[in-house]
């Protein structure tokens, strides 16, 4: 270990990290993380398999990010690149919601549901069934290396690696047909990026989950700066009650010599021990912390608010015989209030205040709006692109041209037929590429391809004689929508008709 | 570094600054923290070592891998040009007249003509094909020569007028000013702005130009494609239809020169070409095909 050797030459270099090992407790808190464990990795996981039935022009994957054709389906809705508001929108909602929830429940984000925490969780159980609980853990961590560690290590890293491998595998079926994706990568056909993102999630799985734990809370992430900024005075956060816990005994027994009446002798000759408080020192809440916090000095940055001490603090609050809650959620402003020998807030209360309502208003308006907008957006779309130069041409009959590339967007899984329709520009035809001048009408029948841009040259002819500019309107109207749904609706477009400025 | 002060409340040493009471703290760096910063200067080690990295007076060092951006470039265009080559191919075994049958194979050539048009001729006929005075619009419906994609391509390859070779399109008006009087001149312009409708009609100018310009031009002025000799009863003038223009025309003759693109050019582009330049709205349509085997050529090349 030469290197150590010479980083310790000047040991405030750097500090090494101090092993924590988070003992096993069960309790309300625990429970509550077991399920959103479970939910949230069964959402991680079985999402990209369920499949959707969208009909023979667009894929059956439930969740995919079509990267490769720039679509981004979600069960029932289907965004196209141009409607990437919607994604916009939900990213706003999402950092709305983080405000509402840490301004009402502080680092719930960090505590409960944040990927760090749901996977080093994962890992820390996978460590205590390999290695025993908190005491085994540190037996093992400082005991030599031998046949015995060597075989509990190995068997550790295999299953944390296979879980690894299983989390960055998962991702890519996001932005693939899972089925077919998973059977070309176990058949090492699958393109590159497909293996190097599996590899790089898989190592930051493996680092992150199994070594870097609550480094990554502590130095690398920006949340909960951020989110300790939004905290309030009435914001619910891990408290340990020091009004009630102070000052601490050593022991179970002398607790018990605290609550003699103050006129017996014991208490008189010891008048200190009458004010001893409710925390025994019995450091179950440091044992069970998965940062390795001492949740007695205070709030600090340390602290995910998994709430895994209050389980264990109420553990043994049950066993020596006193109320449950000496740490518990409560507000700054509780604290105060129950310090002066007050009750606290009721926790309702607590949260259904202004800042909370009007986070939730705002989460839920923007909510509303884009499910209103997504019922009632067009699914065909037209969009004229008028050529600049030339921006009109003279025909040899004395009429003027004007050419425009248009395009046709059918947003719907099936191929439609529309009629495209001039109107508002006397004495005009058009026609496209395919067809021709001298069969041209008003009108142009186009057929669209399935879930796709159809792309066509128009041509609009009109007599020479008129303003230099003249507004007019091309519409593409539906032949097959279903009358009073937004797929009959046409689709609008007002273009201007270009003529020569010094007409004859 | 020997005698640190140690802050109460944290018990880290301090940097040893005090600003108005207010120190600094000197919080040891994580230990992967450090070690992740020397694996960063052992990467940039190793990375001057295999990549060009050191700037010398003319270049840089070059580096163990022999890596350069050049080459990368060269790397990627010769993959396009691979990824290319199968539409190329397909272009080239078409017959010009059966592209239209296949609408995607079509859609290619125009794209590699309108490329290749920005570069070959838009110095005369402008970026927009629009053309200007003496340059032919190629939007409009108007041919000199022929409009269908055969006459387009026959025109590419030869050129109009190029000296010293006999397949280009050839024709010359004879400069009127040597064999028409003044007053015939005059009368012969009022004649043929009659044709579109620009003047009333000169019946003096109407022998005028059935004697001396309906040889070419026709009896209506409708003009003759074989020989190059405009439709000058239309409302296009290709250098302009105003009486002092005209009278330019006539005295002096005009005769406008394409290159031909077959010295410069390979067949596909030009084919490609012809392709970008009839799809430009005035294309006209071919003589009825001749039935003949369609390529079955391959025209998706990518995704």
């Amino acid at each position: 270990m030469s290197t150590n050797s010479l980083f310790s030459l000047n040991s405030a270099l750097y500090e090494k990290r101090k092993g924590v090992y988070p003992k096993a407790i069960t309790g309300f808190y625990r429970r509550l993380k077991w399920i959103i464990m479970a939910v949230t990795l069964t959402i991680y996981y079985v999402t990209p398999w369920l499949r959707w039935d969208r009909g023979p022009y667009a894929p059956d994957q439930a969740v995919l990010v079509d990267l490769a054709n720039r679509r981004f389906y979600m069960f029932s809705v289907e965004i196209w690149p141009q409607e990437f508001y919607y994604v916009a929108g939900m990213l706003i909602m999402a950092g709305i919601g983080l405000f509402l929830v840490t301004s009402a429940v502080g680092r719930a984000w960090c505590g409960y549901a944040c990927p760090q925490t749901v996977w080093t969780d994962l890992f820390v159980h996978v460590e205590r069934f390999i290695d025993g609980d908190r005491n085994a853990q540190i037996k093992l961590a400082r005991a030599p290396l031998s046949p015995a560690k060597l075989a509990r290590r190995s068997t550790k890293y295999a299953i944390w690696l296979a879980i690894a491998v299983a989390t960055g595998g998962a991702w890519i079926f996001y932005f693939a047909d899972a089925p077919t994706l998973f059977a070309a990568f176990v058949q090492g056909e699958a393109a590159f990026v497909a293996y190097a993102t599996v590899g790089v999630l898989t190592a930051t799985t493996f680092v992150l989950g199994g070594f870097m734990r609550e480094q990554v809370c502590i130095y690398m992430c920006p949340w909960p700066r951020i989110q300790t900024a939004m905290l309030d005075e009435k914001s619910l956060i891990v408290t340990y009650k020091d009004w009630r816990g102070e000052p601490r005994t050593q022991g179970l027994k002398r607790t018990i010599e605290a609550d003699y009446p103050v006129e017996s002798i014991a208490s008189q000759l010891q008048p200190k021990a009458a004010r001893t408080g409710d925390c025994i020192d019995c450091n179950q809440c440091v044992a069970v912390c998965p940062t390795g916090i001492d949740i007695r000095q205070g709030p600090q940055l340390g602290c995910i608010t998994c709430a895994l001490c209050i389980d264990a603090c109420d553990k043994v609050m049950l066993q020596i015989g006193r109320p449950r809650g000496l740490i518990d959620y409560a507000t700054l402003d509780d604290a105060v209030v129950e310090k002066a020998g007050g009750t606290a807030t009721p926790v309702i209360k607590t949260l259904l205040r202004p800042r909370t309502l009007i986070y939730f208003a705002l989460w839920a308006g923007i909510g509303i709006a884009m499910l209103f907008s997504l019922g009632e957006r067009a699914r065909l779309d037209i969009s004229i692109d008028p050529d600049r130069n030339p921006r009109f041409v003279q025909l040899s009959d004395g009429q003027v041209r004007n050419s425009y590339t248009v395009k046709l967007r059918n947003m719907e899984a099936r191929p439609r037929t529309v009629d495209v329709t001039l109107s508002g520009l006397p004495g005009a035809v058009l026609w496209t590429e395919s067809g021709s001048r001298d069969a041209a009408s008003t009108s142009v029948r186009l057929a669209l391809q399935p879930d796709a841009a159809t792309k066509v040259r128009m041509f609009v002819a009109a007599p020479a004689s008129g303003p230099a500019q003249s507004r007019y309107q091309i519409v593409a109207v539906p032949t097959d929508g279903v009358p009073g749904t937004n797929t009959a609706r046409p689709a609008e477009a007002s273009v201007t008709f270009e003529r020569p400025e010094a007409s004859r | 570094m020997a005698h640190k002060h140690i802050d109460e409340a944290t018990g880290t040493p301090t940097v040893g600054h005090e600003w108005d009471g207010i120190e600094e703290l000197d919080t040891p760096l994580p230990r992967w923290w450090l070690i992740t910063f020397i694996l960063c200067i052992v990467f940039a080690v190793g990375y001057v070592i295999f990549y060009p990295a050191i700037p010398l007076a003319n270049s840089a060092t070059p580096g163990t891998l022999g890596w350069s951006s050049r080459g990368d470039l060269a790397k990627e265009m010769a993959a396009d040009t691979s990824r290319r080559a199968p539409v190329f191919k397909a272009i080239a075994i078409t017959p010009l007249a059966q592209l239209p049958a296949n609408p995607a194979l079509l859609a290619q050539a125009i794209e590699g003509g309108r490329a290749a048009f920005k570069v070959h001729c838009v110095q005369c006929h402008g970026a927009g094909a629009a053309g200007s005075v003496g340059y032919p619009n190629l939007n409009d419906d108007d041919w000199l020569w022929g409009g269908d994609l055969g006459a387009i391509e026959h025109t590419l390859i030869n050129g109009i007028r190029n000296p010293d070779y006999d397949e280009t399109r050839n024709s010359q008006m004879p400069a009127f000013g040597e064999i028409l009087g003044n007053a015939e001149i005059e009368a012969v312009i009022t004649h043929v702005r009659s044709l579109s409708g620009l003047e009333k009609p000169s019946l003096a100018g109407a022998t005028v130009f059935a004697d001396n310009c309906a040889a070419c031009h026709g009896e209506n002025g409708k003009g003759n494609r074989d020989l190059g000799a405009p439709n000058i009863a239309d409302s296009i003038w290709l250098y302009g239809g105003d009486r002092k223009t005209l009278k330019h025309t006539i005295t002096y003759a005009r005769g406008g020169v394409m290159p031909r693109w077959n010295a410069r050019l390979n067949p596909v582009t030009i084919k490609m070409l012809a392709a970008y330049v009839h799809s430009l709205g005035g294309g006209e349509a071919g003589p009825p095909p001749v039935p003949a085997e369609v390529a079955e050529a391959s025209t998706r090349v990518d995704e």
